[in-house]
């Protein structure tokens, strides 16, 4: 399944959010229907940014007068051609081009942002009143996580603006975040969260799974299976539940059947916390560890975290691979963060390094 | 520069002023961060113009300096 969602709306300001020219005369009206479509895009979990020709500060001093500046992350408020500027928003969220759409009144814009980047959606600001209906700005699931999404995005800004002004090694900067990682099995509250995470993710996702709500209900339920969620949480703020697993669990074997964890974390070594932890627990389990990857254009990082991690390819065939983990090479945990292992059956860990 | 010194290069933007031999451990107990062995892997491809298969992507290849110069060498030739 690949329904096309957007991610991200980039709005233009002059005659789209609001009417009027702002160099021209600073008494622009703000453009009812624009608000509307602003406020629920942002419920629905759906990320904003601006990419408009204009004096960055008036205009930022204009948004925040009107009471929404808050909305629009990482904006782009300059004289270049606004497909740089959106490439920038692009590299900011690091999000697939194909998830963004621009908003903008005038036709020369779009085409010059088409004729660059024609994987981007260019709306017409005449249509806004449409865009709260077109399928790729409904996301299947709103969760507690979409409507904090644009919070949670800021809690990283912070974050990385505090990385850029350290002045060290990455790992001590990492050592000051207070990293708490907890795993759990997943349950029914959670699965809307999984649901939106297996749509969401490419890069960090081992065989590109797309579970729906019933088909997570079930293996949550099911013997055969265990579905674990991370959570990340740091000094900064909560990242939310990051990361997902489903094993399959047969008498002496179990099988990886989808390791996934959130972009967004991506420089954080997440995904190798994740996998130590299945290893280890396979190790106290006495069972042998198994993964099933599919190679796609995007998750060449999440095979290089199996094989670094100390798995090894067994099998390679018709772009199914299988990989089979070295449990002795499970080791520890990181020492910038602390793991919290919440599984009921085993023993409850505190493990910090 | 010979693929030595490239490989330095590239490294020292991310170990910050630490100082580093060629057989020192760039990734500590075998905990690699994924993304930075990503991006090492694709600077390795584009500086050098060599791919990387999936057999080539162990932990053992690309633990220090001298085991990256010989994967690189052994892709050249």
């Amino acid at each position: 399944m690949s329904r096309k969602t957007i991610k991200c709306v980039v709005w233009d300001l002059d005659n789209t959010i609001w009417n009027g020219i702002l160099t021209e005369d600073s008494s622009v009206e703000l453009k009812e229907e624009a608000i509307t479509v602003i406020k629920e895009l942002d419920n629905r979990g759906i990320l904003q940014s601006i990419s408009s020709k204009n004096e960055h500060v008036p205009a930022m001093e204009k948004l925040k007068e009107f009471g929404i500046d808050k909305y629009f992350l990482y904006p782009q408020i300059n004289w270049d051609a606004k497909s740089e500027s959106i490439k920038k928003i692009q590299k900011s969220f690091n999000f697939g081009i194909d998830s963004i759409a621009f908003v903008d009144d005038q036709q020369f814009e779009r085409e010059e942002v088409s004729f660059s980047i024609p994987e981007v959606s260019c709306i017409d600001a005449a249509n806004i009143s449409e865009i709260l209906n077109m399928e790729e700005m409904k996301p299947n699931y709103i969760t507690e996580d979409s409507k904090q999404r644009r919070q949670l995005y800021m809690n990283d800004i912070e974050r990385n603006s505090a990385e850029e002004s350290y002045i060290g090694p990455k790992e001590e900067f990492l050592n000051t975040l207070n990293m708490k990682f907890t795993i759990d099995y997943a349950k029914e509250e959670d699965l809307k969260r999984v649901e939106e995470l297996t749509v969401r993710t490419h890069q960090l996702n081992s065989t590109g799974t797309v579970y729906t709500y019933d088909e997570l209900v079930e293996l949550i339920n099911s013997d055969d299976y265990d579905v674990f969620v991370a959570q990340l949480d740091d000094k900064y703020g909560e990242y939310g539940k990051i990361g997902i697993s489903v094993i399959e669990k047969k008498q002496g074997f179990w099988n990886i059947k989808l390791l996934l964890m959130s972009c967004r974390v991506m420089s954080k070594g997440v995904g190798a916390v994740m996998l130590k932890y299945i290893m280890k627990s396979a190790a106290r389990e006495n069972a042998k560890l198994y993964a099933d990857f599919i190679p796609t254009d995007r998750n060449r990082i999440m095979y290089i975290t199996y094989k670094f991690a100390g798995f090894k390819e067994i099998m390679n065939k018709n772009g199914l691979v299988r990989l089979e983990g070295d449990l002795e090479k499970s080791g520890e945990y990181p020492d910038y963060l602390t793991v919290i292992e919440n599984i009921e059956d085993t023993h409850i860990y505190a493990s910090d390094f | 520069m010979n693929i030595k010194e490239e490989v330095r290069n590239f490294l020292s933007r991310f170990v910050g002023d630490k100082t580093f031999e060629d057989s020192d451990n760039i990734f500590e107990n075998g905990l690699a961060n994924s993304l930075f062995a990503m991006q090492l892997v694709i600077f390795i491809e584009n500086n050098f113009g060599v791919t990387m298969q999936n057999e080539d992507l162990e932990l053992e290849n690309f633990k220090d300096v001298n085991s990256i110069v010989a994967l690189i060498q052994s892709k050249l030739n």
